[in-house]
């Protein structure tokens, strides 16, 4: 594994290519980024890979801080700016350029086409993501349990997901995970 | 684009940080409802159908779609400084919390009384996922089968179950997925 600058750069060019990838947010790169940190690179393994997914989860700000966290593992704080940076600034630029010209097509044809079309890669993105994170945290029948009553709890009723988190956390807590 | 006020003062720069960072660190369980209530609801600082407007096209590039809000709608008010100082403040508050106990959990997440609650975390955070894939594949599986269903199974399968590059399986997907669409809007 590369270390100190060779690392960072590593680090920035991963992020800033898939920052332009990530279509429909953060949660589309998911399987992407577990693919670089766990499969390519090793910065850390799969359980590590799906609690730092979680901590992301169960903190406040945007879920493109998972970014942050797969930094930080990698490469330390300096890692985990990088990484966050790489990952915000070349779509933010493309966000900054697009505000000014976008509006003069708005409702054209290949507009909506391209909505439309990139709703499916989405939709199975997000699903591959669900797949990826559940292969890496769930290694019993417990724990599957746990994530199908949570993904339940979240599909089919309003109550906030910290309730799941805080009880799925306090079933680990008291060893029956 | 967005020439009319809604009706408060226009936010000052700083106003726009900290507008950006209490949106930020009370942002639990998705950032958007949260952006949205600020900006809209309490600041008045846009109307609900600007905000949806800014919303779709931002989930329309790529990127984190709140984070590209947060620059456009700092550089609708006061161009490159107001896109710059609305995404740090976004990002700020949230990066050095994910930093701090980044660092506590490199530090102590092998520890034995630990194991446990990361590991009930982790299949938790697990079904939050499972539940955010099923609900915007809903409108999708509504609709009778559809080439659009195939494409959603493709992506599926060569990001999740085959592990191909992203870069790779979107070069492929996106520009077949978004001839379907063109061929069928006609």
């Amino acid at each position: 594994m590369p270390s100190g600058f060779g690392l960072l750069s590593t680090i920035a060019m991963q992020f800033a290519l898939l920052s332009l990838f990530a279509i429909g947010g953060a949660t589309t790169a998911v399987p992407e980024i577990h693919r670089q940190a766990v499969e390519l690179h090793h910065w850390m393994t799969d359980r590590q890979f799906s609690e730092l997914f979680a901590i992301s989860q169960a903190a406040p700000g945007p879920n493109v801080v998972i970014v942050t966290l797969i930094g930080l593992q990698a490469g330390g704080i300096l890692g985990g700016l990088v990484a966050t940076l790489a990952m915000c600034v070349p779509s933010c630029a493309l966000a900054y350029a697009a505000f000014r010209v976008f509006d003069r097509f708005k409702g054209e044809r290949w507009q909506i086409a391209v909505h439309a079309g990139l709703l499916p890669v989405t939709v199975g993105l997000v699903g591959a993501s669900a797949l990826v994170v559940a292969r890496a945290a769930d290694h019993d029948w417990t724990m599957l349990a746990i994530t199908l009553a949570t993904a339940a709890l979240a599909y089919w009723t309003k109550v906030t997901p910290l309730i799941a988190l805080a009880l799925a956390a306090a079933l680990g807590f008291a060893g029956l995970v | 684009m967005f020439e009319k006020a809604v009706g408060s003062a226009p936010p000052t720069l700083a106003d726009l940080f900290l507008g950006f960072a209490r949106i930020s660190i009370s942002g639990f369980g998705g950032v958007l409802a949260w952006s949205r209530r600020l900006l809209v609801d309490e600041k008045r600082w846009m109307s609900a159908s600007e905000f949806n407007e800014l919303y779709a096209l931002c989930q329309f590039l790529p990127g984190p779609n709140v984070v590209n809000l947060s620059v456009m709608f700092g550089a609708r008010l006061y161009g490159l400084r107001g896109a710059v100082v609305a995404f740090l403040g976004l990002l700020s508050p949230a990066v050095a919390l994910m930093l701090a106990i980044g660092t506590l959990y490199t530090r102590y997440g092998e520890l034995p009384r630990l194991r446990g609650i990361l590991a009930g975390l982790a299949a938790a955070a697990a079904g939050l996922i499972i539940a955010t894939a099923a609900r915007i594949a809903e409108p999708l599986l509504r609709r009778r089968p559809k080439p659009a269903h195939v494409i959603a199974a493709l992506s599926f399968i060569a990001i999740g179950v085959m592990h191909y590059p992203l870069p790779w399986v979107l070069a492929l997907l996106v520009p077949l997925s978004i001839a379907v669409a063109w061929a069928e809007s006609s």
